[in-house]
């Protein structure tokens, strides 16, 4: 007998059932504008539901696994989890302390700032928003649209923690502040909702770097939104890590404002999951902003990995730089979708785009579109995208001087993914993402 | 060392190969001569294995064995080695990274110990110096940005790293200049031993004037028609290949 599946209606029941049931709990707490921006939000989830393949912005990702389970809350529970895997599951660049979270759940007894929330404020939004912080208010929930997308309503009604980080205007913070999101898969699937805020104020510098690692198999659904403000002259450098279990979903949408002359870069790298979809949506709101978007997708067996990205490019002189990278075997699938808006108001625009795809098996399938909307003449605007085998004569020379047919296939996809890694300027996070590439790549090959 | 018996070959339904005999014994040269299209590169891609070629009849005996059932990468570790005649830009592998994979295969494969990271760094240094490489050309990916000359160089100096038993060159002098050619070839000789077998496949005389063989044949239409010492060579540079063509075409024996 088939297991039962749920229709949507039923399991959308659910959330609205534990909806209701945190509305109880918040009661009487303090932050009513949150309450209210949370019964928005619920609302909104209500109307969209689900998105289904009609919707062009999801024509090629079948949500249907995720919106007919049902989902549990997520458990607090670090029983087993030592600070050895801690580290494992940062890469080893720990180093200057991490704000961890389990599933969902701000963990104080793992977490650790080596006195850096002297300087600047990080640490959990459930604690930050308990405190009041006046700064939280006038971000949170104010870019990442809850009206038009689903899963950022759901996020928006359903946030219970993740991460709060806040630099004043003015500091440089040269150590990477590490996010890390580690799920331990319960017996039933739970769903977390982790919630980002990220302020760098005017002239501040800092890198930030938002790691999700499933530590066993199994299956849970991490729906993530993090919200980041660049001020005026600063920089972010962003690293969003994907090592989700090989059962998970994942969805999660990174919206970034950008101040005059703000500069923000975001890598995303996405290595595990059985269905991701990655937004990062970046609205370039002063003149002379920049930023570059770069993205690495690794999928195989049945994995499906969409990365959309979206540009808004509504000031003078914005420059955006992007390059996307995908390498698909087995029966896996991908969609990049990549869209550039230059807004009346955007002259002297300067967008790239490139989205490069390596198909190591037949079966594999990428769905690439590059998309350019443009209401300003005087910008310089490209894009490009291509799809294709490894190189047999390349294959063919390293075969002749003696190396095998594996690794030669796995050195020559090693070689087009890696410029990706190189690009990353955290020293100790590229050496071991390079290790875990190449690993990744002999395991496939 | 390699005995080549009746081979025919095709590629895309076209014979290319039409019944190839030849033999040849450790430490000697041999340079094989023809006009374009008459299937040396052919020849040359069979023997190292590439995949686009279908070998209808005939075998090859590589010291013994069948060299037609090995995977290319087999015969490599066997010790046969293709200098390409385009040798291929493949941008993102580290040259050194890749020549010590190889090197390492090559000696497992031959039951030595693999080299560490320095002693495989002594011995590139000593064998660059036979093509006269520059070291800087180590640290980037395998051939991009390089000049023709200083690919056929890194074909070469490829070859002096792996020291394989039987080389074959292929048309590695077209496209060079004298300066390039002369440095080629000297680094050929350097490596040229009495356990070490070549062929040398060239369009033109003017390399055998530096690699002097010890038998020169000229393939014509997917067969050798004529076989000789480096005076052959010589005739042919003089006489061009027009006479053979008739020759061939009288169906008369080729005599000079």
């Amino acid at each position: 007998m088939l297991a039962k599946v749920m229709d949507v209606t039923e399991a959308r029941s659910i959330y609205q059932t534990d909806y209701l049931r945190l509305k109880k709990e918040r009661s009487g707490q303090r932050n009513a504008w949150t309450h209210k921006i949370r019964d928005e939000a619920m609302a909104c989830f209500a109307k969209l539901g689900f998105p289904t393949n009609k919707d062009e912005e999801w024509r090629f990702t079948n949500v249907n696994p995720i919106a007919t389970h049902p989902f549990e809350p997520p458990q607090y529970d670090i029983k087993g989890l030592t600070a050895d895997a801690v580290q494992r599951a940062g890469l080893g660049t720990l180093a200057a302390g991490a704000v961890v979270f389990v599933n969902g759940w701000f963990s104080p007894e793992l977490s650790f700032l080596r006195g850096i929330e002297q300087e600047v404020k990080v640490g959990s939004l459930a604690v930050a928003l308990n405190e009041g912080w006046e700064w939280i208010e006038a971000h949170l929930a104010r870019y990442a649209s809850y009206r038009d997308h689903a899963f950022v309503a759901l996020n928006t009604a359903m946030m219970q923690d993740g991460a709060s980080v806040y630099i004043p205007p003015g500091r440089l913070v040269k150590e990477p502040i590490h996010l890390l999101f580690i799920s331990t898969p319960a017996k039933k699937a739970a769903v977390s909702h982790p919630r980002n805020i990220i302020f760098i104020g005017r002239g501040s510098q800092a890198t930030i770097v938002e790691n999700y690692v499933g530590l066993e198999k199994g299956n849970y659904f991490t729906n993530a939104v993090t919200e980041i403000v660049v001020g005026e002259n600063a920089v972010l450098d962003h690293y969003k890590l994907q090592r989700e279990s090989e059962e998970a979903f994942h969805v999660a949408t990174l919206q970034a404002r950008l101040g005059r002359n703000g500069n923000f870069s975001s890598q995303s790298i996405s290595l595990g999951g059985a269905l991701v979809r990655n937004d990062v949506n970046v609205v370039l709101d002063g003149e002379g902003s920049e930023c570059a978007l770069n993205g690495l997708y690794l999928v195989s067996g049945v994995q499906h990995v969409d990365n959309h990205t979206r540009i808004d490019h509504v000031r003078p002189h914005g420059t955006s730089r992007q390059l996307y990278k995908g390498v698909l075997d087995g029966k896996s699938s991908a969609v990049f979708n990549g869209k550039i808006y230059v807004h009346k108001g955007a002259g002297k625009t300067d967008a790239r785009q490139t989205n490069k795809n390596l198909l190591l098996s037949l079966d594999a399938r990428i769905d690439t579109k590059p998309q350019l909307e443009i209401y300003n003449n005087d910008v310089k605007c490209t894009h490009g995208s291509t799809i294709g085998q490894l190189d047999q004569d390349a294959v063919f020379y390293l075969r002749s001087r003696g190396i095998g047919e594996r690794s030669a296939r796995s050195l020559l996809t090693y070689a087009f993914a890696s410029d990706l890694i190189g690009l990353i300027r955290v020293d100790s996070m590229r050496a071991q993402l390079d290790k875990l590439l190449a690993a990744r790549l002999q395991k496939d090959s | 060392m390699l005995e080549i018996k009746n081979l025919h070959a095709k590629v895309a339904d076209s014979e290319i190969l039409r019944g190839i005999n030849l033999t040849i014994r450790a430490g000697e040269v041999h340079a094989v001569m023809g006009p374009n299209g008459s299937g040396k590169s052919t020849l040359a891609h069979v023997l190292s294995g590439r995949e686009n070629y279908e070998v209808t009849a005939g075998e090859v005996l590589y010291e013994g064995k069948k060299l037609l059932e090995m995977t290319p990468e087999v015969r490599a570790r066997e010790g046969i080695f293709l200098a390409f005649q385009y040798p291929i830009e493949i941008p993102g592998v580290n040259t050194t990274y890749f020549l010590k994979a190889a090197l390492n295969a090559v000696r497992k494969h031959r039951g030595f110990k693999e080299l560490d990271a320095i002693e495989f760094l002594a011995l590139v240094k000593e064998r660059m110096k036979i093509v006269e490489m520059d070291q800087g050309l180590l640290n980037r990916p395998i051939n991009e940005g390089f000049s023709g000359g200083e690919k056929k160089r890194n074909e070469i100096f490829q070859m002096a790293v792996l020291e394989p038993k039987l080389a074959i060159l292929d048309e590695t002098d077209s496209g060079l200049d004298i300066d390039a050619l002369r440095i080629v070839a000297n680094g050929v000789n350097a490596l040229r031993s009495k356990e070490r077998a070549m062929i040398v496949i060239t369009h033109y005389q003017r390399l055998l004037d530096y690699i002097i063989p010890d038998y020169v044949h000229v393939l014509f239409d997917g067969r050798i028609v004529k076989s000789g010492d480096k005076k052959l060579a010589l005739e042919l540079e003089e006489r061009g290949y027009a006479w053979i063509e008739e020759q061939v075409q009288k169906n008369q024996p080729v005599n000079l």
